[in-house]
């Protein structure tokens, strides 16, 4: 098998910078936003006092669960030894990183108070699960900052193993903390259930892997990279078995639900009668995130063609958005149930269905935290040589039939200037 | 709000009143003491307070106690009423099956074991050694978990400027806030804005407020003697505000 060459892109071209303007003037469009929120205040926004959690914590959910998601690929070659993804491992810890940084962005700028992100840092409440998760979200830089590195120079990459298993920890329990945000919440029929931290991380692994399908399809097509059809159908395989995961688990949430009277309420707004929320769930989650995808990734037909795999992978992620969406924001509109038993009504909306649409400057905020993740990965890949030369299936796979094979991989010695070898095995 | 007149609030509170005089309990909260924390003394675990609201007496009809409370505390909104906070609101109840009504006040409940203070990344929700539990404004970075995390819809975000603020309770924007039993009276021996008015201005006496802890306290010894609800008392968070006659 042979040796993989990472380089770094030329990053001159017209299309490039183009890219870095567009990605830029997203985030100076969020930056603006949040100026004009905090100055206002939030009452400019969708949110108020009902639904206090909007679609800048929908897109920071999301970011930050397939932040965790992304490093999948680079688990799988350090951890469980797949020799094939290894050459993909810089690109999955960059994307990671990227992805948490444009989540946690998304995070702070949306608090009533994001100028005291000071106090945040040095007074801790442990009992918060919010506390935690500022520890869990700050190691998890230096836990895959260290993983990368030893991936990247190579008199490190012995330690490779190591740091990756101890980076695949953490991922879970960074995800098991985002979920439990939400699961810790006893207050509300929506929540306070313990799969929310399971699901959490069975939502990961497909969404990030769904980023990095298009994204791995984006670089290799902008700088023409070959990439092989072997690596595209395992990686599209492996979509396919964590989205069936994600539906199997919203499954066994709804019926769980059911089976407990108390929560039957909830559920019948969220599947039957919560109007937007129900569309959500059922044409977002369900059928664009999920049925849909699944049929054309196991399409004898469309299971081979790249763009409906790239398809398949853009529905993962509008139907991720609307998951979580729906838990996030269905779960706040449905009201608490305070007064079992009776019909209540006030002047704060009790017992009313809380309403909400995103406003404008949500909705740019939120997508400036993709575009800052984008824009992360768009420079970092032209300062470093994260992407391998070339993903062609002759270089890569181990079981590429050839008429003579490659003898065992050789030690890398190539040390040029922006060049790096690292042995492919 | 700008942050001047947050400034200027908080240097108020700061220079004298006795409004947070008690923030000195809970473990890694910031030590705010006042000269008049001397008159009346720190919160001490000796007392528990709490209230007794009984719906039979009170009126669908009336908000006197609503009223009180935004006078006293200066919440009153920009006509927002989605995004207006509210410390204190009237719920009127019917009973599903036989179509009984009540109606009754619903506040922070004043949890013994809040939500809202476990969920708190930084520790501005707390609980003082009294039982009072309050938001420190100068810590609270606005992030609305105890919203999320209160059973009763007891808190409000401010979101947006606020103005007429009062000496004794600062307020700002981007921060969460919500009944604090009228602290500062307290402090000073004296009842919450809501309960004096139910009976003053209402004629009502719906509202019963004391130390839980003293057995001799009129609370106490209704407490002891008729059978209280507490809302969503499954949830186990014993809250200091009982209610009678739902
Ligand atoms: S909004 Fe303020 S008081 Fe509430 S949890 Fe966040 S920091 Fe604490």
């Amino acid at each position: 098998m042979k040796r993989i060459l990472f380089t770094q892109i030329q990053g001159n071209s017209t299309g490039y910078i183009a890219l870095l303007g567009w990605l830029g003037a997203f985030v100076a469009a969020a930056l603006g936003a949040v100026y004009f929120m905090e100055h206002n205040g939030h009452y400019v926004t969708g949110m108020n006092n009902q639904i206090v959690w909007g679609m800048p914590h929908v897109f920071a959910v999301f970011l930050i669960v397939a932040a965790s998601g992304a490093l999948n690929i680079a688990s799988i070659s350090s951890v469980f030894g797949r020799v094939m993804y290894k050459p993909l491992g810089r690109l999955s810890t960059l994307l990671s990183l990227a992805l948490l940084a444009g989540g946690l962005m998304v995070l702070v700028l949306d608090l009533g108070r994001p100028d005291r992100l000071d106090v945040a840092m040095m007074k801790y409440n442990f009992k918060s699960i919010f506390a935690w998760n500022i520890y869990l979200y700050t190691g998890f830089f230096a836990v895959v900052g260290v993983y990368m590195w030893m991936m990247m120079e190579r008199r490190m990459n012995r330690y490779t193993k190591i740091a990756g298993t101890v980076a695949f920890i953490w991922r879970l329990a960074l995800t098991t903390g985002t979920g439990s945000i939400f699961g810790f919440l006893v207050a509300r029929q929506a929540y306070d259930a313990a799969i929310m931290a399971p699901m959490f991380i069975i939502m990961s692994f497909s969404f990030g892997l769904a980023i990095f399908i298009l994204v791995l399809m984006a670089v290799s097509n902008g700088t023409g990279r070959p990439l092989g059809d072997v690596l595209i159908a395992k990686m599209k395989n492996l979509l396919g078995v964590f989205v069936a995961a994600v539906l199997y688990f919203a499954v066994v949430q709804h019926l769980t639900n059911l089976y407990a009277t108390e929560h039957h309420g909830v559920e019948a707004f969220i599947l039957s009668d919560g109007g937007i929320y129900t569309g959500l769930f059922w044409f977002g989650q369900i059928l664009i995130g999920g049925l849909l995808p699944l049929a054309l990734l196991y399409h004898p037909t469309t299971g081979k063609d790249r763009m409906m795999i790239a398809l398949a992978a853009a529905m993962v992620v509008i139907g991720g958005m609307a998951q979580v969406y729906v838990i996030i924001i269905g779960g706040q509109a449905y009201p608490l149930s305070i007064f079992p038993g009776y019909e209540v009504s006030s002047s704060f909306y009790d017992g009313i269905v809380g309403s909400y649409s995103p406003s404008l400057p949500e909705v740019v905020l939120g997508l400036g935290g993709v575009a800052t993740t984008l824009l992360i990965v768009a420079i970092a890949i032209k300062a470093l040589p994260f992407l391998p030369a070339t993903l062609a299936d002759a270089d890569i796979d181990p079981h590429y039939v050839e008429p003579e094979p490659e003898p065992e991989p050789e030690e890398a010695d190539s040390d040029d200037e922006g060049e790096e070898a690292a042995e492919a095995a | 709000m700008s942050d001047t007149t947050f400034n200027a609030a908080r240097r108020r509170l700061l220079a004298g009143t006795a409004a947070l005089a008690g923030i000195s309990v809970a473990p890694g909260i910031r030590l705010i003491s006042t000269a008049e924390a001397a008159v009346s003394g720190p919160a001490s675990a000796k007392n528990r307070w709490g209230l007794l609201i009984d719906s039979n007496k009170c009126d669908a009809g009336c908000t006197e106690c609503v009223t009180a409370c935004k006078t006293e505390q200066g919440w009153t909104g920009n006509d927002r009423p989605e995004s207006d906070p509210q410390w204190i609101r009237k719920v009127n109840l019917k009973d599903n099956k036989t179509g009984a009504t009540a109606s009754l006040p619903v506040m922070c409940q004043h949890c013994e074991h809040p939500p809202c203070v476990d969920v708190c990344p930084t520790g501005a929700s707390m609980k003082r050694e009294d039982g009072i539990v309050l938001v420190d404004k100068h810590i609270c970075i606005g992030c609305r978990y105890c919203m999320m995390a209160c059973p009763y819809k007891a808190r409000s975000f401010v979101h947006e400027d606020v103005h007429n603020q009062k000496q004794h309770m600062p307020r700002g924007k981007g921060t969460v806030e919500s009944c604090t039993l009228c602290v500062h009276r307290v402090d000073a021996g004296g009842t919450p804005a809501c309960v004096e008015a139910c009976t003053e201005k209402a004629g009502r006496d719906a509202m019963v407020f004391g130390d839980l802890n003293d057995p001799a306290s009129e609370i106490s010894k209704k407490l002891a003697k008729h059978v209280t609800t507490r809302l969503r008392a499954d949830l186990g968070l014993e809250p200091g505000v009982h209610y009678s006659g739902i």
